[in-house]
């Protein structure tokens, strides 16, 4: 038994080793009378027991991954360049590149992407800049502070379906913004109809998505602003330095972690926007809020074009990928 | 005359500034959710001629629960909430399971390639869901089902319209088993020893010795899982036809079928949305944790 044990804990650590020195530095033989249990023996046999339990305990996530995520991800690429219908008596039949030809021309989709760019362009900034005052402001050791976390974090715990029905509600014509925006005014701002126009729909969107979004990007600027050292804020104060500086120099180099993060997932979820749309506008009026996944649902569901609606959903993995390789190359660590 | 030495420590965020700054972030973001409350208590003609004062935001005037029995008559608004309360605590039961499992076996159990199969498990969190959604539901209606029909079992093709089309593509996720695995290389490896010498297997030692030590990865992920079981509305949206298989999200279609009542409609979103808030305020702890960890997934 001892013996086993100990040919145990030095091939545990050995997956872990590589990681340490990076490819070149392999370990050297490992120590203990045998490195790999040869089958026949009895410690081979409990090897081979282990790695068999293990593979069984590994078995059902990586059965539905594959089935989940791997396979559909390998079929959006297949899908998009047959015909495929959603619901067909036919098999699909191989179209070559017709489909994207026809999304070349889809006015709509060029829409959508244009709508998205838009949405990210002003979210991404808005909202992590937004997020990141808050975390300042509740990063602080007085009385009521764990009040505001709570109260700020409440919208993202509320689901997008309700929020974006709060917000339909709130933005009709004679509805409570433009009400609360006449009380403020003195009645001298008439607010817009702000989903019916299509100079406002996009805008009120995007109000209404940062407000609800922006107490879980707090959370993750909370715990970035966890880990500088209390410190270099002591050394600070103790120089006499203005707030502006403290922050310039101590708080935003500290948060170059967090802050690519909070990029990647703000603009990946900015792309995806759908469900907001689904519920408060449907992609209008005149197409101006309509998004990729939007124009996915469109087509793939409710037209039923399911090849159509994959080589939608190609363009949109292709834009991840370069948003987030980009952002991944803009704000590498510099050596 | 100028302060020349800074008078103690400086202490920024206490000023009144901040705390003017806090307040009105706090009225912002809890006036429409308190907003949203109380008109769910009022009439409809109350709540437009409230619209304009500051009654708006208070329970005052004709208050009752009328809009809220009109919301069950209108929409089978118990069927809808039992049905996400069993399909959101199904995947959280399945996923905590399924993820740890494979979590354990990766973390400290002798099998080859595990270091291969954990950077394969990684390299799927790039991809975003609505990305698969279209192509899923196409694969979804391919693949076969084995139902009960009396006392034979038959096979049968298509998961449209089911539950396990609502539960299953959401048990197995690369976060909750990165989460798991992170978790379970903290717990000393002496543990699982001493459990060896007394004869314990490895799944004993899963059961017995790891798991009941990882209480916050194992709230982390239910909580991580919960969040967009409740919430989930594109996938339902599609493979969800009948009335009877619909989950809470998918109701709100019902309030704008003839004449609409704002009232109603906001006593069904409190409806949906209070018990996760509930839910919220007694863990908050580990709601922050788990968001705070979803913060290592670059």
């Amino acid at each position: 038994m001892t013996t086993h044990s100990v040919t145990d804990r030095a091939s545990d650590r050995a997956p872990h080793a590589p990681r340490v020195g990076g490819r070149a530095a392999r370990p050297g033989p490992l120590p203990g009378p045998r490195t790999r249990p040869r089958s026949g023996t009895m410690a081979g046999a409990v090897a081979r027991r282990e790695e068999r339990l293990g593979w069984a305990m590994i078995a059902p996530a990586a059965l539905l991954l594959v089935l989940f995520i791997v396979v559909p991800a390998l079929l959006a690429f297949g899908l998009a360049f047959t015909n495929a219908r959603l619901i067909s008596p036919y098999p699909p039949e191989f179209v070559g590149l017709d489909n994207f030809v026809r999304l070349a021309e889809d006015a709509t989709f060029w829409r959508s992407l244009a709508n998205v760019a838009y949405f990210a362009v002003v979210v991404v900034p808005l909202q992590s800049a937004l997020a990141l005052g808050m975390a300042l402001l509740v990063n602080v050791r007085v009385r009521g502070v764990n009040f505001f976390r709570t109260v700020y974090f409440l919208p993202v715990v509320t689901s997008m379906v309700v929020v974006s029905l709060l917000w339909l509600f709130m933005y009709r014509q004679e509805g409570l913004l433009n009400e609360v925006i006449r009380a403020v005014t003195f009645g001298l701002v008439e607010g817009p109809d702000w989903l019916n126009d299509p100079a406002t729909a996009m805008p009120a969107v995007i109000l209404m998505s940062v407000w609800q979004a922006a107490g879980f990007h707090m959370i993750i600027w909370l715990s970035g602003l966890q880990t500088i050292p209390g410190d270099l804020y002591e050394a600070a104060a103790l120089d006499g330095v203005s707030t502006w500086q403290r922050f310039r120099h101590i708080t935003w180099p500290g948060l170059r972690a967090t802050r690519n993060l909070i990029l990647v997932t703000i603009t990946i979820q900015a792309l995806s926007l759908f469900t907001q749309i689904d519920v408060m506008t449907q992609g209008g009026p005149l197409d101006s809020t309509t998004t990729i996944v939007h124009q996915a649902v469109q087509t793939g569901f409710r037209q039923q074009e399911t090849s159509y609606a994959s080589a939608i959903s190609l363009v949109f993995f292709v834009l991840v990928l370069i948003v987030s390789s980009a952002q991944r190359y803009l704000t590498r660590e510099k050596s | 005359m100028t302060v020349l030495k800074p008078q103690g420590v400086l202490r920024p965020g206490t000023g009144p500034v901040a705390w003017l700054a806090r307040i009105a972030l706090a009225a912002v973001f809890a006036f429409p959710l308190l907003f949203m409350v109380v008109s769910s208590l009022k009439p409809d003609q109350q709540i437009f001629g409230d619209l304009g004062s500051p009654a708006a935001f208070l329970p005052v005037g004709h208050l009752s629960l009328d809009n809220y029995a009109a919301v069950f008559d209108r929409v089978p608004a118990a069927r809808f909430l039992l049905n996400s309360v069993g399909v959101s605590a199904v995947t959280v039961a399945l996923g905590v399971v399924v993820n740890s499992m494979a979590a354990f076996a990766l973390s400290r159990m002798r099998v080859r390639g595990k270091g291969i199969i954990l950077t394969l498990v990684i390299a799927t969190l790039i991809v975003p869901f609505e990305t698969l959604a279209l192509p899923l539901v196409w694969w979804v209606n391919q693949l076969p089902w084995l139902t009960a029909n009396g006392f034979s079992l038959e096979l049968t093709t298509g998961w449209l319209d089911t539950y396990q089309v609502q539960v299953l593509p959401f048990v197995a996720n690369a976060f909750s088993i990165y989460l798991f695995h992170q978790y379970f290389d903290s717990i000393p490896k002496e543990l699982d020893e001493a459990a060896r010498m007394d004869g314990a297997g490895w799944f004993t030692i899963y059961r017995r010795v790891v798991m009941p030590l990882s209480g916050p990865a194992v709230a982390t992920v239910a909580i991580l899982t919960f969040l967009p079981a409740w919430n989930s509305y594109l996938w339902p949206l599609m493979v969800v036809q009948s009335e009877e298989l619909r989950p809470v999200m998918l109701g709100v279609q019902y309030f704008f079928q003839l004449n609409v009542s704002w009232g109603e409609v906001m006593a069904y979103t409190s409806l949906i949305t209070l018990p996760v808030v509930a839910l919220f305020i007694a863990f908050q702890r580990a709601f922050v944790n788990s968001i705070a960890a979803s913060g290592v997934k670059g």
